[in-house]
């Protein structure tokens, strides 16, 4: 599914500059780090982590969306940067394991 | 034979909020050539993190990249504090940021090993108090 039909299912949009983009897989983690060495390209990334760090590891690791969980507030200025870089991010207002509860019904 | 490119960048060890600059414009210029999705994802990975290591525990530093036919080589260089042991650094898991550092999603000990995993050659040249380098390549 791509990441722009995934507003149909609670999540909302904070920043879509590619709402195209093809969700293939998911994967949840903070430590950036470990999620460039796992996460693979095309996943939907759900974190609570919301620093601008966050764009950098989505944009490298080439993941299809940034979902940030639990509501956590992700300010203007990342929202903004999301934009200009092509980072997709949505918030959802539950907790990373319902996402991906939520995610592994809709994939 | 062709002669090869090559991107100079300075690492601004101050500003945490910037990291990764370098490893996002060396992305888009790799993108550029038509290298494969696969290679740039795994040479940007690799230069982010050695990159972010930089701006953590080295005060900044510089990095060379150099892509030829058959591979993309990256060079950093840090006068930084070197690494006392890198038989643990190369350890999952073992890192030595401070708690400031691990509050902003870093830290976790995956530095040194993504860089080797997602590179085909990785050598470290460290000396206490006088800094380290490191050379990667990613084979095309």
């Amino acid at each position: 599914m791509t990441v722009e039909a995934l507003k149909e299912h609670g999540f909302s949009a904070v920043a879509l500059p590619e709402p195209d983009r093809e969700i293939t897989g998911v994967y949840i983690g903070d430590l950036l780090s470990w999620v460039m060495g796992r996460a693979k390209s095309g996943d939907a990334w759900i974190t609570i982590m919301s620093n601008i760090n966050v764009l950098a590891v989505a944009s490298l690791a080439d993941t299809a969306c940034v979902i940030a969980a639990e509501d956590v507030e992700i300010t203007d200025d990342i929202a903004k940067a999301a934009g200009s870089k092509g980072i997709n991010i949505l918030s959802f207002s539950g907790s990373a394991y319902e996402a991906a509860v939520l995610l592994y019904e809709l994939l | 034979m062709s002669e090869a490119l090559k991107f100079h960048f300075d690492v601004d060890g101050d500003d945490f909020t910037s990291a990764g600059k370098a490893s996002v414009q060396v992305k888009k210029n790799l993108r550029q050539l038509g290298l494969s999705p696969e290679t740039i994802r795994r040479v940007s990975i690799a230069m982010y993190e050695g990159e972010i290591n930089m701006v953590i525990h080295a005060g900044g530093g510089i990095a060379d990249v150099t892509v030829t036919e058959d591979c993309i080589e990256i060079l950093l260089s840090d006068k930084g504090p070197g690494i006392k042991d890198i038989d643990k650094a190369m350890q999952e898991g073992y890192s030595t940021a401070s708690d400031n550092i691990r509050s902003l999603g870093f830290g976790a000990g995956m530095g040194l090993p993504n860089m080797k995993r997602y590179t085909d050659y990785m050598d470290i040249k460290s000396t206490v108090g006088v800094g380290t380098d490191i050379t990667m390549r990613v084979n095309i």
